[in-house]
């Protein structure tokens, strides 16, 4: 049996419901257990304080916004090249979450900098790049809520994604580039896992694994919304026909 | 190919055709910036290639909608996809058009508008050269940004939307040129970088760009 | 240069709407099709002119030879006559306009804007495009629209010269041209609601 197989709606939405139940319980006990884990049983940072187990929240966020990005572009790719509608409908159901860790990365990382910089928000290169990400991900969703043709918005949104893919790349030297330009040095960076101790790491791969499973059983579950509707209009488009 | 510049051209320089636009909408824009940042000559100084850049940025924006949506309304677009020049050579051509209507009037203004907002002696050849190398490439992604929404309503805000995160690379180099030019500072990694996505939008997007013109098409 | 059409089946907007279509297109022949609106009309003409993938079947002999006039006339206002009509030539290769002036009766106005001409005038010189084409297959939507009797018999006349010279004409239209050519109805050919496949098939 191919991996295509599961391309097929009606095997997509028999496995996933399968799976999901185990994942939606499995995100929730190794998000929840790794945040408690990280909150009360991790000591506090001997420059930062407690300030610092946001972490447990930015990382995995930031982490999976980018991922997100990653996997509408290969869903994009095989829509394009081969044509099956679930997975263009993956990568339209991604786009929202992706724009949520997004925002749970920037919103977090303000919350972050305010104690530790002083300032809700810097210009570093990677708030900005962030930034921009954020900008490609609304043009991408707004796109998809312009065109009426599912199958025009699918191939138009794919293009989109691979022509913004290579720019959203682009952007990231850009950035980079531009902060060490006229402006002083990034006095400000979090590199992350650079200053991560081992103590503070454990509670962090707990909960970025579960953030993986959040993101993906949410994917699953938007897309088998997204084929539901798609049906309801066959359906509604079939009547017509018969009519 | 050159029988449709020339129609562009012609058609965009006819009554109507909405040529100097672009350029009036720059003149605006730069003149509204010290009213909104005050008169200080200093301040005004270091923000003038940030800001001719980005009103630059803007006028090509603004006449984007234009760029296809007429030929899309008169039907002209079904009969170019028909005829027998190739889809992406039509729309390299057309981004040709709009560069030569908007991006270059904007590049000669910029220097003139320079002087109104104080810029540095040194910049303004800085300013000239960097937005002479990025503005095709302006008018390139806009033409991509331009096919994706040609058949849409409110296409025009969308269309916005879509773009400038498109310009962000072009618009963080060119500026960056213009700003070290202006301080004094080596300019040529900002201007190599430039003219490198310059030279790479003009080699790929007219594919892109064919490509999502053909799906709209349909 | 024969058109052959095989076994077609089109979608618009998603939902088909032809099925099993099938019919050559001979040299010197012309083909009209017949239906009631929404029958598919335009969807099979934008495809034969390549404009838009049909769902399945074969399109021979459209490659390059088609000539296409829809709904909408193409013309630019702020150019004049002659200019929308040259830049069309250039366009296609060709140089001539005279014989298309003349055709469509547009000589005394070669030098008006387009922009100042009537709708039937317009529509005279939209069709007046399709001879500058150099094409051998002229595709036309609704050609006679705003169209008056003589302006009607222009355009028929000018559809034989055409067939005479060995092109051909496929046509949507629903008056009577008195053209030398078989009449298409397709309403016959109206899609049946889609078997299931168990694959994509909710989505058709």
């Amino acid at each position: 049996m191919s991996i295509w197989e599961y391309a097929n709606p009606t095997k997509f939405l028999r496995t996933s419901a399968r799976v999901m139940p185990t994942l939606w319980v499995a995100s929730a006990v190794l998000i929840i257990g790794g945040l408690i884990w990280g909150f009360f049983f991790t000591p506090d940072d001997f420059r930062q304080g407690s300030t610092v187990k946001i972490i447990y929240l930015h990382v995995p966020a930031a982490l999976m916004a980018i991922n997100a990005w990653f996997m509408m572009l290969v869903a994009s790719l095989i829509w394009v090249i081969r044509r099956h509608h679930v997975s263009a409908l993956a990568a339209k159901a991604a786009a929202p979450v992706g724009i949520a860790m997004t925002l749970i990365a920037l919103i977090t990382g303000a919350l972050w900098g305010q104690p530790m910089w002083g300032t809700w928000w810097a210009w570093d290169p990677r708030l900005t790049s962030f930034l921009v990400l954020f900008l490609f991900y609304l043009g991408y969703v707004a796109l998809w809520e312009a065109i009426d043709n599912p199958d025009t918005a699918a191939d138009l949104t794919s293009i989109l994604c691979l022509v913004g893919s290579v720019f959203a790349v682009l952007s990231r030297y850009a950035v980079n580039f531009w902060n060490q330009g006229l402006h002083q040095g990034a006095s400000l960076s979090l590199d992350a896992e650079k200053n991560v101790a081992d103590i503070f790491a454990y509670p962090l791969w707990t909960c970025m694994t579960g953030f993986i499973l959040l993101f993906i059983v949410l994917v699953l579950y938007r897309t088998g919304t997204e084929i539901r509707q798609r049906r309801i209009q066959a359906l509604v488009a079939r009547e017509k026909l018969e009519a | 190919m050159i029988a449709l510049l020339l129609r562009d051209l012609q058609l965009a320089f006819r009554a109507g055709g909405g040529f100097g636009l672009g350029l009036a909408f720059f003149l605006i824009v730069t003149v509204m910036v010290p009213f909104s940042v005050g008169p200080n000559s200093a301040t005004l100084g270091t923000i003038a290639p940030g800001v001719l850049w980005l009103g630059a940025l803007l006028a090509c924006l603004l006449s984007l909608d234009r760029l296809l949506a007429l030929d899309w309304e008169d039907g002209s677009l079904d009969l170019l996809a028909t005829a027998p020049l190739p889809l992406e050579g039509v729309l390299a051509v057309k981004a040709l058009a709009h560069w030569m209507t908007t991006g270059l009037p904007l590049v000669l203004a910029a220097p003139v508008l320079g002087v109104l907002l104080n810029l540095a002696p040194d910049g303004f050849a800085w300013i000239t050269l960097s937005l002479l190398i990025g503005t095709p490439a302006l008018s390139m992604i806009g033409t991509f940004g331009a096919a994706l929404t040609v058949g849409l309503r409110r296409g025009g805000l969308l269309l916005s939307l879509l773009v400038m995160p498109l310009y962000v690379p072009t618009l963080i180099f060119g500026a960056e040129a213009a700003r070290r030019g202006a301080a004094g500072f080596a300019t040529e990694t900002a201007l190599l970088m430039l003219a490198g996505i310059t030279a790479g939008t003009l080699a790929c997007m007219p594919f892109a760009a064919a490509a999502v013109l053909r799906v709209n098409l349909r | 240069m024969t058109l052959r059409i095989t076994d077609l089946s089109l979608a618009r907007g998603g939902v088909p709407v032809l099925a099993g279509l099938s019919f050559t297109l001979a040299p010197g022949r012309a083909l009209i099709l017949r239906g009631p609106n929404g029958v598919g009309k335009t969807t099979l003409l934008r495809t034969v002119a390549g404009l838009q993938p049909p769902l399945s079947g074969a399109i021979e002999g459209a490659e390059d030879q088609v000539a296409y006039c829809g709904h909408s006339d193409g013309l630019k206002l702020g150019l004049t006559v002659t200019e929308n009509l040259r830049f069309w030539a250039q366009i296609f290769g060709q140089r001539d306009i005279e014989p298309a002036l003349q055709a469509f009766a547009l000589i005394g106005l070669h030098n008006r804007p387009a922009g100042g001409l009537s709708a039937g005038q317009k529509r005279r010189l939209a069709l007046a495009r399709m001879m500058v084409t150099g094409r051998r297959i002229w595709v036309l939507d609704e050609p006679t629209v705003s169209l008056d009797a003589a302006s009607v018999a222009l355009f028929a006349s000018a559809v034989e010269a055409h067939l005479a010279t060995g092109g051909a004409a496929l046509l949507a239209t629903h008056i009577d041209l008195g053209l030398q050519g078989d009449v298409l109805d397709l309403g016959p050919f109206k899609a049946k609601v889609p078997v299931s496949d168990g694959f994509d098939e909710v989505f058709l």
